[in-house]
């Protein structure tokens, strides 16, 4: 089943108190070469087709509900069947 | 008169917004979320709280919610609608005012007796008030930081839609100290500030937010 992400983040000249607290933590942990965080969202449509209709119809879904075109831009893609399923990810290898 | 006020799956303030109605003279009447119908009010309210448990963004889902077209509908022709905190996300989101409220530049939640400015009383909410009148309610938020580009800005100012500002501190980061707006018309305003629960001495601040609610009240009767 093909699944369209939709990123959203906020604006670059909108401030992000979400991505300061996080840039603001990683010092403490001894993380010291990050200059800046951003936190955004990222959302995973799963659709039958991910044909032009559909992506056009994503497009109209990001800019109604899932982002405010006020304060956050958005990015509509079709994920990658090609993408390695593994390589780094979250979850740590036993 | 009849005030309606919406009760959306996580409104917090909707009983004290009616209470607020009451004791300044008017009919509450409690509207649903999922009505279709505004039960033939005179003016409506849209309360504080975490609507839809503010998901997505504050006030994003409730914007959808089958009421929310009778109430946008019925301010694009005319009728009062007051915004208070979750209700002001709700306008934004909804294009009924312009602008949005993003997380407060601190971080933290604010909850604090907030000093205001009246900045205009020619709007549906405020023509019981006078300009420069500094009024005390209280602020209760997360996510109030008020934004909108420069040009929007600029447009409200010139227009005389900021309708209350901060005074003496600024608690959210929200752009030019706007602690409420209006729409063109007037008959559409939101704020951050809670006007519904300084409406009585035994509790809160004082009573300075009666005068939001009889504003409405004098203007639908005139």
């Amino acid at each position: 089943m093909p699944r369209v992400i939709v990123d959203v983040m906020p604006k670059p000249e909108i401030l992000d108190p979400q991505g300061k607290a996080v840039h603001g933590a990683l010092p403490r942990l001894g993380f010291d070469g990050i200059l800046d965080v951003r936190q955004g969202k990222r959302f995973e449509l799963e659709v039958s087709d991910a044909d032009e209709a559909t992506l056009a119809e994503v497009t109209e879904i990001a800019e109604t509900l899932l982002s405010n075109p006020v304060i956050e831009d958005y990015v509509v893609r079709v994920e990658d069947s090609l993408d390695p399923p593994d390589g780094p990810t979250g979850q740590a290898e036993s | 008169m009849k005030v309606g006020v919406v009760t959306f799956p996580g409104s917090l303030d909707d009983v004290d917004a009616c209470r607020a109605v009451r004791l300044a003279g008017g009919e509450a009447v409690p509207l649903w979320h999922g009505d279709h119908d505004l039960k033939g009010v005179d003016a409506v309210i849209l309360p504080g709280g975490f609507s839809y448990g503010d998901y997505l963004r504050c006030g994003a889902i409730a914007r959808f919610a089958p009421v929310m077209t009778e109430v946008v509908s019925a301010a694009q022709g005319g009728l009062p609608v007051l915004g208070i905190c979750n209700g002001f996300q709700i306008l934004c989101e909804s294009h009924l005012l312009p602008g949005a409220l993003i997380r407060n530049d601190h971080r933290t939640f604010i909850c604090r007796d907030q000093k205001l400015r009246v900045e205009n009383n020619a709007t549906a909410w405020t023509s019981a008030l006078n300009v420069g009148d500094e009024i005390v309610i209280p602020l209760k938020n997360g996510e109030g930081g008020y934004v909108a580009d420069a040009d929007t800005l600029d447009r409200l100012e010139g227009e005389g839609r900021v309708v209350f500002r901060y005074l003496d501190v600024n608690p959210n980061g929200s752009l030019r100290d706007i602690a409420g707006i209006a729409n063109e018309r007037g008959n559409v305003v939101g704020l951050m500030p809670h006007p519904e629960h300084a409406v009585e001495e035994l509790c809160g601040p004082g009573t300075d937010g009666l005068g939001l609610f009889t504003s409405a009240l004098a203007v639908l009767a005139s």
